[in-house]
């Protein structure tokens, strides 16, 4: 199965010069290699912070957007890896292996499997 | 080298020899984490190795040397860069290889034991052995349990985290613990009978691989200890076995009992069920497993429905619900004396139990229900409740039985 590790920092803690937070930004580095080599690595992307993103909706054929969201205080969504494991334990096992998860925190949230039918809500 | 395709004997291992590599890398590297790296690095390595180098003749030696290898490898190299954790390596330093049958049986007892230790909670005690010696996967389990993925995943989580701080020995545990330790881990095995038996997603009804892994399971314990309800537990999976080619048709849709071909029925499992009651039964230490499995054989005995003794049946099925009570077993009670008295009684009788809650959404209750409602003429009562049994059946030959049955009305 496919899972999406959604990975959470606050940008002043990791931007923030402390050796620690340093020695987590370098380790990021080389880290889609250790999962490519792991076998478990399908997709990853870093996310530039929110203040240069744009929010978009389209209501009743209208769009409008608006600049952010903006960060506050609290942590942002700072990048996204798709991986494949067996299953959610070891998503989470291999996610707790991410450099950032030492810093931030990251939601491992199962892909949605299309053969399957929607949740009933 | 075998001669079969690469992929086809990949497949094979993963199936047959995935939990017993496991078992021993647990041993050999220390921990659950650690080995599960290990199995996963092991079979991306036989993905790359096998196509080119040939299928090796033993894989479970192959995949256990190269699971611990790239393990200690790595360990070598992250000791380089982050200053050496002696206890790390000393787990890297040669141990025996386990080549032995025996040995590979130990670490599958270990396994089990390990997780279904004492200072586990049951919940996660039966989780961890599901996942680990099971070979189901955490979305598997919480299906079975009609519980979140994400609560399964925290119990698997936490009792491994409670292994490794409480440093839980990976052990058989000696002779005079076993017994206490046994009910857990029957539980267990009953689960991933059951699992296979009617699972819980997939095409197919059935799926034999974890049958015949928790079969293999209980007759390991069977032959490490003369336990009446490890007997039991045995006897009651190899009955169902034994109906299993009947209970779907070519079609792969389900065929209920009173329709199945009795004919059909593996004599050689119904006997050797009935040889292990009767050890049982000898011992008077009459348990939960050892009543079901009664049960089971005294259908296994009857030419057909109307011949079946539900006299017997409904005693013995009294007997369990007051040794082992639960709302399944009482359903399955009522729906006996619905078979004993007529539909009038029984569909009282399920829905007295229904009334009890704790079964609101379990399909069966709800098909058992329709099915008595149907046999009294109740159509409308009926089409309801197996509206409501479709919309909880996630199987889908169990789906398009219980559809027949509605377009039947």
């Amino acid at each position: 199965m496919r899972y999406a590790c959604l990975i959470y920092y606050h940008p002043k803690t990791l931007f923030g010069g402390s050796p620690q937070a340093n020695a987590v930004l370098a380790e990021c580095a080389g880290y889609d290699e250790v999962l490519r080599a792991s076998g478990h690595f399908v997709t990853a992307e870093a996310l530039v912070l929110p203040e240069e993103a744009m929010t978009v909706q389209v209501r009743d054929g209208k769009m409008s957007s608006v600049d952010g969201p903006f960060m506050e205080t609290k942590e942002i969504l700072g990048g996204i890896i798709v991986i494949e494991a067996r299953d959610l334990n070891e998503a989470v096992r291999v996610a707790s292996g991410h450099p950032l998860a030492t810093i931030g925190f990251i939601e491992v949230r199962p892909v949605v499997d299309f053969s399957q039918p929607p949740p009933a809500l | 080298m075998s001669t079969a395709g690469p992929r086809d004997a990949l497949e094979a291992a993963y199936r047959t020899e995935a939990r017993r590599v496991l078992a021993t890398l647990i041993r050999l590297l220390g921990g659950f984490d650690a080995a599960e790296e290990a199995l996963h690095e092991a079979f991306t390595a036989a993905a790359e190795q096998w196509p080119r180098q040939g299928v090796p003749a033993n894989p479970y030696s192959w995949l256990v040397s190269a699971g611990r290898f790239r393990t200690i490898d790595r360990w070598r190299r992250e000791a380089r860069l982050t200053g050496a954790l002696p206890e790390l390596m000393a787990l890297a330093e040669p141990t025996p290889e386990p080549a032995m049958p025996e040995d590979i049986q130990d670490d599958e007892l270990r396994l089990i034991f390990v997780c279904c230790h004492p200072a586990l909670t049951p919940d996660a005690r039966i989780a961890l052995t599901l996942r680990e010696v099971g070979g189901l996967t955490t979305e598997e389990i919480a299906r079975a349990y009609l519980t979140p993925a994400p609560t399964i995943a925290q119990r698997i989580v936490r009792a491994k985290a409670k292994i490794r701080d409480e440093a839980i020995p990976y052990e058989v545990p000696d002779r005079d613990d076993l017994p206490a330790r046994l009910e857990s881990a029957l539980q267990v095995i009953y689960l991933i009978f059951n699992e296979g038996y009617a699972a819980t997603e997939g095409p197919n009804l059935t799926r034999a691989d974890l049958c015949a892994e928790a079969i293999r399971l209980g007759r390991l314990m069977v032959e490490l200890l003369d336990q009446p309800e490890a007997q039991g537990l045995l006897a009651l999976m190899l009955l169902h076995e034994a109906r299993r080619a009947t209970r779907v048709d070519a079609s792969g849709d389900l065929v209920l009992l009173e329709d199945q071909d009795r004919a059909l029925w593996d004599r050689a499992l119904i006997a050797e069920a009935d040889g292990l009651i009767g050890r049982a039964i000898a011992s008077r230490r009459i348990g939960p497993y050892i009543l079901q499995a009664a049960i089971a054989s005294v259908h296994a005995e009857a030419a057909g429905t109307a011949e079946t003794d539900w006299v017997q049946i409904v005693a013995l099925s009294d007997v369990l619900g007051r040794v082992d009570p639960s709302p399944v077993v009482a359903l399955n009670r009522a729906a006996a004396i619905g078979m004993r008295d007529g539909p009038q009684a029984g569909l009282a009788a399920i829905e007295a139990v229904m009334g009890q809650g704790g079964l609101d959404g379990y399909h069966l209750a709800h098909a058992a229900r329709a099915d008595m409602q149907r046999r009294l003429g109740l159509t409308e009562a009926a089409r309801t409740s197996y509206r409501r049994a479709i919309e909880l059946t996630r199987q889908p030959a169990e789906r398009r039985f219980i559809e027949g049955r509605l377009g039947q009305l």
